[in-house]
């Protein structure tokens, strides 16, 4: 089975790419890029509550997520979701942590549902309304790749319209000498089983064992080597160049994965 | 429709018992695993607990050490049992090291080895000390990453991470893979851990009970955490099967969208799902003879699956919750209780649930508290998720 998919849409958040329309002329390298710190609001279609008990990862998460089926002009509510991410919420994490080794270990409920992988996906359920399936991925820094094989599966065999959303943010201190991730990242992609008048490539997905694409720009280069969902990258620069053919993308040595590329228009 | 796959080999090691063996001998005497936590330094906590027996006597073999966490150690004892190391080399022998994937459910992973790091931070500077590695043990991954590293294989791997609907999930996407002719067998199941996150966490949510967890009673007053490994190679059925293999017939999967961490109160998304693998297994609710219930017997949780089982089931179809044996193993219950409906299946009993005392009358289905020896040739098994995951799995018997 061919594992195939139309690409309808595409959410992108990093440090200097503010979003899509934004980070492709970059990508395209029609615009230099020039890093400055991420910036996401929060989610306003979370209700208040839910509002704000949202950290990075899931601003991040959900930013990229309502990009991409905004972009595609989907129904969230008609779509399948794969999050993946090497992390979930770091902050959170460091913060049970330190509670956890003092003196009183009381934690707080709300730190505790947030630091479960799958939070990013529950609060988009909840801004959504999407009763579809929804699964949470991790393979390090093959979550990229991880993330985009299961969205693929989805499409090819449940014939699904699946929107997949891959995302990163740093620990702090002291996990973070542990784990350098520089800066939060994230990419969406609204992948569908039919072309729409939406669809911006037809993408092709098979495992490989070349060796993964560079990105032209050094400091783009610099963020696909130390974010994992930023190994999406060389597909987005692909898709910002209007180019068709093949980019190979990192997953899990020796295995990485090769993407044949078609633009729609 | 789910191509039906085959349960070739499986095992299982919870608080009953490490193997098949024990948690059978456990399962047909009714004999539950939960103790008084002594967990760590948990001291502080009136609840009881679902701990594997010699997890801490278990070091991992040298050549694996950089993965040494209570997470690893479970899954590794979890691989020695029932000859389930032999079947994955014999496996991969078969399809190549690259045809065969690695999908396993965890929610904490190797947590615990980071909670304990963190005692240990450096007084002056509060760095995490030298002997503390994140990637083997703490990222969520690590736990695939150990057992794709344990049998060399090359082929894909992931953890699904969706709190305790993760290792049902599993069995959805290896279904998915092999479909697509990505892989040809699959290594699915699920390891969880006891952690101080979990314990503290629930704890915190007013959601641990201060005795064995008693699932659908009406007295249910909450969860008893347990942690388990269970592994099942999942391959594409063989020409010729015996009568008592096991398939996987239906997978269905939904998100409540409702709240992360009560369920919907109506149980939709629970129906959803259980009406999802129905469909993919192309049958009829009367075409089930057991459920084997998510029954955490948390209040909220016990009314919604009961409210959606009784509007797909009615009061036809014999459940039972087995955490009150096993406790709540969290991201492992996917797995674990696919094979106990898998050894419920090939024995021809149905397990009935312990510690219910008397169970809720607000919740018309049938519970079974003792076990019938009936010969079931169709289970339903449900596993549901903080954040509103769901997963419910069809296993039957070939014949």
């Amino acid at each position: 089975m061919k594992l195939t998919a139309y690409l309808d849409g595409i959410g992108l958040i990093g440090p200097g790419l503010d979003n899509w329309p934004a980070a492709r002329p970059i990508l395209a390298g029609a615009t230099p890029y020039e890093s400055r710190p991420l910036t996401v609001a929060a989610p306003q279609s979370l209700p208040p509550a839910e509002r704000r008990r949202t950290g990075l990862a899931i601003k991040v998460a959900l930013a990229v997520a309502q990009e991409a089926v905004a972009a595609g002009q989907l129904d969230a509510r008609q779509l399948a979701a794969v999050f993946s991410s090497s992390g979930a919420d770091n902050d959170n994490c460091d913060a049970l942590c330190k509670t956890l080794a003092s003196d009183d270990r009381s934690i707080s409920p709300t730190r505790f549902h947030n630091s479960v992988h799958n939070a990013p996906a529950g609060y988009w359920g909840i801004a959504s309304g999407a009763m579809t399936p929804a699964t949470v991925l991790c393979a390090h820094d093959g979550s990229f790749g991880a993330g985009l094989l299961e969205a693929l599966t989805q499409v090819a065999v449940e014939g699904w319209g699946t929107l997949l959303v891959a995302y990163d943010m740093p620990y702090p201190e002291p996990l973070h000498a542990k784990r350098p991730l520089p800066a939060a990242f994230g990419i969406a992609l609204a992948l569908m089983p039919e072309r729409s008048a939406h669809s911006q490539a037809r993408i092709a997905l098979s495992l490989s064992d070349a060796a993964p694409d560079a990105l032209a720009a050094p400091e783009l280069e610099a963020l696909r080597r130390a974010i994992p969902c930023a190994r999406g990258l060389p597909l987005l620069q692909a898709i910002a160049r209007g180019e068709g053919g093949r980019v190979v993308l990192d997953y899990l040595a020796p295995l990485s994965l090769a993407v044949e590329i078609e633009p729609c228009r | 429709m789910l191509n039906s796959l085959w349960l070739s080999h499986f095992t299982a090691a919870s608080c009953l018992g490490h193997g098949l063996a024990p948690t059978l001998a456990a399962l047909r005497t009714q004999k539950g695993g939960l103790v008084p936590c002594a967990f760590e330094t948990v001291t502080d906590l009136a609840t009881y607990v679902g701990e594997v027996a010699g997890v801490d006597e278990a070091p991992l073999p040298a050549s694996l050490a950089e993965y040494e966490c209570r997470n690893n150690r479970l899954a590794y004892l979890g691989l020695q049992q029932d000859g389930f190391n032999a079947a994955v080399g014999a496996a991969a022998a078969r399809y190549g090291r690259r045809r065969i994937g690695v999908l396993l459910g965890t929610s904490t992973s190797g947590i615990l080895q980071t909670e304990q790091a963190y005692r240990r931070r450096d007084p002056a500077t509060g760095a995490l000390p030298d002997d503390f590695h994140y990637r083997t043990t703490h990222n969520t991954y690590s736990v695939a990453d150990f057992v794709r590293t344990a049998f060399n294989l090359e082929g894909p791997a992931v953890v699904v991470s969706t709190a305790c609907s993760s290792s049902a999930k599993v069995f959805a996407s290896a279904a998915r893979m092999i479909a697509a002719g990505v892989i040809d067998a699959a290594v699915v199941g699920g390891v969880d851990s006891l952690c101080l996150t979990t314990l503290y966490g629930f704890n915190s949510l007013e959601l641990l009970s201060s005795e064995p967890c008693r699932p659908y009673d009406a007295d249910r007053n909450g969860l008893s955490i347990g942690e388990a490994a269970a592994f099942i190679l999942l391959e594409r059925p063989a020409d010729s099967l015996d009568a008592d293999a096991v398939l996987l017939l239906g997978a269905g999967e939904s998100s409540d969208a409702h709240h992360m961490s009560s369920p919907h109160p109506e149980g939709l998304g629970a129906r959803m799902a259980m009406e999802a693998a129905l469909t993919t297994a192309g049958l009829q609710p009367a075409d089930v003879d057991y459920i084997n219930l998510h029954g955490t017997a948390t209040p909220s949780n016990d009314a919604a699956e009961g409210r959606a089982v009784a509007t797909l089931f009615g009061n036809q179809v014999a459940c039972s919750s087995t955490k009150g044996a096993t406790g709540h193993t969290l991201g492992a219950a996917g797995g674990l209780e696919a094979v106990i409906s898998a050894l419920a299946l090939q024995q021809g009993f149905l397990p009935g649930g312990v510690n219910t005392r008397c169970v809720d009358p607000e919740i018309p289905i049938q519970y079974l508290t003792a076990n019938l020896q009936r010969a079931p040739r169709r289970v339903l098994s449900n596993s549901f998720g903080f954040g509103g995951t769901n997963c419910s799995l069809i296993l039957g018997r070939a014949q």
